[in-house]
């Protein structure tokens, strides 16, 4: 794309864009750290992720006071009005998810050193893998504008949610067997939820650079594969 | 209606309505060439104007879209090394032909000009004048035709207890106005803007704006503006010209939202260049 006449007016979304990277970068650090915590019981570790939080929100609130500034000052159209909106919103998604980080890192605390069933964090670890690879992908695609890469993940937001419903089914099996099991499986499964959830904040932000290259709103419905709220105590066990 | 519109909130961030892509087109524009002299300054142009709608003209100076606001009334006609080439057609009828008689077509194409141009009589000669040169009225009658157009104008209440002052006499805002009332008075089926508010401050022009919104309803509004965000905010319609040619043409949202061609895109973005 060509340069504005008002060179301050491309440095301004570029600062924009700059701070998102930096934001990104963060969140997938923080997802990855407070998953190695939960497994290994890094307590260390976790109280890091914990701590690199600030930076995100410090990082989220000039972001969208920069892009405020920008309207208010330029009054951006086209294109430019769309990027600041984008960088609106996938400041506050990844800030989000920097937050949904940060609880599972507080949970591993909380767990400590309990009894952890091998196959359940086995398969937290798994979801987790997938979100982070969707992460880093939705994060590519709206560095590069990249539409095309951007409903690839978001399609494929569905096989997460699959694996949140056989892990819900799992601990909730584990807490019918013994209720000694209900304090750690809670954590864990909200621990599941939190990796649900940033999984929804990549489709977030993958519709958003949609928007950002097409000027268009993703209209249909995305692939949904979520199916707890369908599973009561007697189905899981 | 009251006479010091308040630039209300919906219209200063642009509340205009949505383009209705159903109207009827009130002037056609088809194969329309203009030269000043040899130099070809509009090239092949085909756009429709549609009735009770805004359509802003955009583009870089130079790039026609006086000379095209120009067209429509045929004012150009007062240069003698200026000619149209092609077909304007205001209600079917090719407002190019020689035998249209001019007068006439101005009454019914009005226009306004960037700086205010009252003529050097009083408020209320401003605006009888014109309706005198065509209709014979008692003085009652032309009593209410000043009236109505200073009303429409939303001028009235500002100058109804002095209208035997001179024109000259208003702010730049007011007589911007005047010279719209002296416009309406004329009761035209289009109303050419030529930047209607660029020399005015910002709360005379968001009392334009908010008239040229309200007069929408009445005429056909054809508004040459180099304020990007005006376009948006009043215009249901934009067509983006460059080099005397038609780039986009669409409904103003799309426009600036979303345009089609890189070029739009540059122009409104600030990248042109």
């Amino acid at each position: 794309m060509a340069e504005h006449i008002v060179s301050s007016y491309d440095n301004d979304l570029q600062a924009l864009r700059r701070r998102i990277s930096e934001m990104g970068g963060i969140a997938e650090k923080m997802l990855v750290d407070a998953i190695q915590a939960l497994v290994r019981h890094d307590t260390a570790l976790a109280q890091t992720v914990i701590a690199s939080d600030k930076r995100l929100d410090v990082l989220q609130r000039e972001v969208e006071e920069n892009a405020i500034l920008t309207i208010a000052r330029r009054q951006p159209l086209a294109v430019d009005l769309r990027e600041t909106i984008s960088a609106i919103r996938v400041s506050g998604d990844v800030e989000r998810i920097g937050d949904l980080a940060k609880n599972i890192a507080k949970r591993a605390l909380a767990i400590g050193s309990d009894f952890q069933p091998q196959k359940i964090v086995v398969g937290l670890q798994h979801m987790s893998d997938l979100v982070l690879g969707q992460l880093k992908d939705v994060l590519d695609a709206y560095a590069q504008k990249d539409t095309a890469r951007a409903l690839d993940v978001w399609k494929r937001d569905g096989a997460i949610d699959a694996l949140y419903t056989s892990l819900f089914r799992e601990l909730l099996t584990y807490m019918m067997e013994d209720p000694r099991n209900i304090s750690f499986c809670t954590h864990l499964l909200f621990c599941a939820k939190n990796i649900e959830r940033i999984g929804d904040h990549t489709t977030n932000i993958a519709e958003t650079v949609h928007y950002l290259v097409t000027g268009e709103t993703l209209a249909i419905d995305r692939p949904k594969n979520d199916r707890s709220i369908d599973t009561s105590a007697e189905a899981g066990a | 209606m009251s006479s010091t519109i308040a630039v209300n909130t919906s219209s200063a961030i642009g509340n205009a309505a949505a383009a209705d892509t159903n109207a009827p087109a009130r002037i056609a524009v088809k194969k329309l060439n203009f030269y000043y002299g040899d130099f070809r300054s509009l090239k092949d142009i085909s756009l429709d104007f549609y009735d009770r709608q805004v359509t802003a003209l955009i583009g870089p100076s130079g790039c026609g879209k006086s000379t095209l606001l120009r067209t429509f009334n045929r004012i150009y006609s007062l240069y003698p090394e200026q000619r149209a080439e092609g077909q304007i057609l205001l209600d079917g009828q090719n407002v190019l032909l020689p035998s249209i008689d001019v007068n006439e077509l101005r009454a019914r194409v009005g226009m306004v000009f960037q700086k205010p141009t009252p003529f050097p009589m009083s408020i209320y000669d401003n605006i009888a004048f014109g309706i005198r040169l065509y209709e014979k009225l008692s003085r009652s009658e032309l009593d209410g035709r000043v009236e109505e157009a200073l009303r429409k104008a939303a001028l009235w209440d500002e100058v109804k207890d002095k209208l035997r002052q001179s024109g000259m006499g208003l702010s730049g805002g007011q007589q911007q106005r005047l010279c719209i009332a002296r416009t309406i008075a004329q009761r035209p089926e289009v109303i050419l803007l030529d930047e209607p508010t660029s020399a005015l401050d910002p709360i005379s022009t968001g009392k334009i704006e908010e008239l040229i919104e309200q007069l929408r309803s009445e005429f056909t509004i054809v508004i040459v503006t180099h304020n990007m965000q005006q376009a948006a905010r009043i215009s249901q319609f934009t067509a983006f010209m460059y080099l005397g040619e038609l780039i986009e043409f669409g409904p103003t949202t799309k426009m600036f939202m979303n345009p089609s061609k890189k070029q739009t895109q540059d122009y409104i973005t600030g990248r042109f260049g």
